[in-house]
């Protein structure tokens, strides 16, 4: 769709909207003013198509030409050779085939759903728990939910590095803290194991994810009116039976945008596993976010890691047109 | 398809409590945030401790010890300059950028509207990894690789999708009446747009300048694609570094941490209406 035929056909449909806009009463116009008046409307069409077009500019620049990039360059062999010699060549699906036949996809493709899915629950029961919660009237209701936020404000590394010394083996405070308990007698190694890294490090992700799930089903929860409570509450449901029958059904659209935005939020977590295992202890919190970064930047396969990448694409791309399907439709109720 | 973006106010919450406080509740609340701040605690805790391999942090920094931040601004100050220079940079570019395409969205409505927040909406979906690596091999023919214009460009990545549909929202409710009298009045569009539209969208353009920023002091992706040197190198990278290696002096790397972290903290504080206001701005839309 080229942006000039579409400007020219606008002015050529030209409505009485923009006679309303243009201040004066929309009278019949005679029959000589009306091609000045089409000339200066497509001046102002192009007028305002200037003010969206440093945006859309860099949104294609930083966005679109990323994407088309990577689909191209999954399909070459590209190196650091390729940074000498300025060449790529082709390779068809070979790239494609290498990665999803290597072992350690089906590692990483299994963390990811595992990391996505305990990350998200743990998110979302526990938001929407606090929401709920917030809903009571106490003092102090709205600074103590919004100093609730710090987690979710602080940069991912930040919060990586200070888990990374809360679960230290040796000397970290959770250990520390489970050994005056009684809980544990020797230090139990949360990043060093593998069958306990995953484990942490969803932990820590379901920690900075529950600000946001907080606040928005807060919100969701704002919006239904008070009415139906009380009509509720007349035919006898309350507590739970006025939670399964008004709050569940009513703020289902908010919560199927936040467990979308959330999974796909979650699919593309790099900077919480980098920090806290950097993928290790071999390999058990490899995801295909941080395998891809691996192919890429450690091993040089720029071709494999575009490969890699455009897989979490296509698995984000699924639940985007899900989420669109879920905020129409929370729009439209 | 949008929904006006309306500030959480502390609009009296729904109760069968006629009014009383209710401070068990206000306990309770405290006790989660407690747990949930934690390891906030913990990082400014730890950093105030003496250097060296201590094996027990105490739970209470009672004899402050600064080592941990002269070693830190020692070790960092600079890598701090550099965020801080990125992240102006990008809430400048992200606002100038963003302000003009939110207007045009809001009050103009043009044509292509729909297909330009749909591509907002989907960038929103697009893993960080994809535009490093294609990001990486074009910086690196332009000579952009290890320069903070390079990284104010990337940083904004995050920035401006936000901050167009933060400031559009507010702009949607604004009425068309003032600026069609300033038209009227014989305002160009440039005109009206900068003496009128700026001055009544101060507050969005507030909090999207803020989220801006924390964005872009935030990456940590970029920061580690895009360098290659210790010549541009923010501090979400000089943390990474310190925690790669075997550590031993946690109490420069938890400073660091703090030190990293003023930015969040002091806008909870000090901005808390704009973040109220940010903080449902990209989601429900």
């Amino acid at each position: 769709m080229s942006l000039t035929t579409d400007l020219s056909q606008t002015a050529a449909r030209s409505t009485g909207k923009a006679k309303a806009k243009s201040g004066r009463p929309a009278g019949s116009p005679t029959e000589a003013q009306k091609p000045r008046r089409r000339t200066r409307q497509r001046r102002e069409r192009i007028f305002q198509w200037l003010f969206l077009v440093p945006a859309v500019v860099y949104m294609a620049l930083f966005f679109g030409y990323p994407v088309v990039k990577n689909v191209v360059m999954s399909f070459q062999d590209y190196t650091t050779a390729t940074f000498f010699t300025g060449e790529a060549p082709w390779v068809g699906l070979a790239n494609y085939v290498t990665v999803l036949s290597s072992s350690l996809f089906s590692t990483s493709l299994l963390n990811t759903a595992l990391f996505t899915i305990g990350s998200i629950l743990g998110q979302f029961v526990i938001g929407l728990a606090l929401a709920i919660f917030f809903q009571r009237k106490f003092p102090l209701n709205g600074i103590l939910r919004s100093l609730l936020l710090l987690p979710w404000l602080l940069p991912l590394i930040v919060s990586s590095a200070v888990w990374r010394w809360i679960l230290d083996k040796d000397s970290g405070a959770l250990n520390r803290f489970l050994g005056d308990l009684g809980i544990v007698d020797t230090g139990v190694p949360w990043l060093t194991s593998t069958s306990l890294a995953l484990i942490a490090v969803v932990g820590v992700n379901i920690w900075i994810g529950i600000p946001f799930n907080l606040t928005i089903l807060y919100g969701g929860l704002q919006e239904i009116p008070d009415e139906l409570y009380e009509a509720g509450s007349l035919d006898g449901a309350t507590g739970w039976k006025a939670f399964r029958h008004i709050t569940w059904p009513m703020l289902r659209p908010v919560v199927s945008v936040v467990l979308v935005l959330g999974v796909v939020y979650t699919l593309k977590v790099l900077d919480i596993i980098l920090g806290l295992t950097n993928g290790g202890p071999a390999n058990s919190t490899q995801t295909i976010a941080t395998q891809s970064y691996d192919l890429s930047f450690h091993e040089f396969k720029f071709g494999e890691g575009a490969a890699l990448g455009n897989v979490l694409v296509i698995i984000s791309l699924v639940f985007a047109v899900l989420y669109l399907r879920a905020s129409r439709r929370a729009v439209d109720e | 398809m949008t929904t006006v973006l309306k500030a959480p106010t502390l609009r009296p919450t729904r109760s069968k409590a006629t009014g009383r406080k209710n401070w068990g509740y206000t306990a309770l609340a405290i006790l989660f945030l407690a747990i949930m701040l934690f390891p906030v605690y913990w990082m400014v805790n730890a950093s105030l401790q003496p250097n060296g391999t201590t094996l027990e942090t105490s739970w209470l920094p009672l004899k402050p010890d600064f080592t941990g931040y002269a070693t830190a601004i020692n070790e960092q100050a600079g890598n701090l300059g550099t965020s801080l220079v990125i992240s102006l940079g990008s809430v400048a570019l992200s606002l100038a950028i963003a302000a003009p395409a939110a207007y045009a969205l809001a009050y103009f409505k043009v044509r292509g509207a729909g297909v330009v927040l749909f591509a907002i909406l989907i960038s929103q979906m697009i893993p960080g990894i994809v535009v490093a690596n294609a990001l990486y091999t074009a910086y690196n023919d332009l000579g952009l690789l290890n320069s903070i214009p390079g990284l104010i460009l990337a940083d904004s990545a995050h920035g401006i999708p936000f901050a167009i549909l933060i400031i559009r929202a507010f702009m949607n409710g604004m009425p068309a009446s003032v600026i069609e009298a300033a038209r009227v009045d014989g305002a160009g569009h440039v005109r009206a747009f900068w003496s009128i539209v700026i001055p009544l969208s101060r507050n969005s353009l507030i909090t999207a300048g803020l989220f801006t920023f924390l964005f872009a002091w935030s990456d940590f992706l970029f920061a580690l694609t895009l360098t290659t040197t210790e010549a541009v190198r923010p501090v979400t990278l000089g943390i990474f570094q310190y925690i790669g290696a075997y550590v031993n002096d946690w109490s420069s790397v938890m400073a660091t941490a703090v030190l990293a972290s003023i930015p969040a903290i002091v806008l909870l504080v000090a901005a808390q209406k704009y973040i109220a206001a940010g903080t449902t701005g990209g989601a429900v839309k």
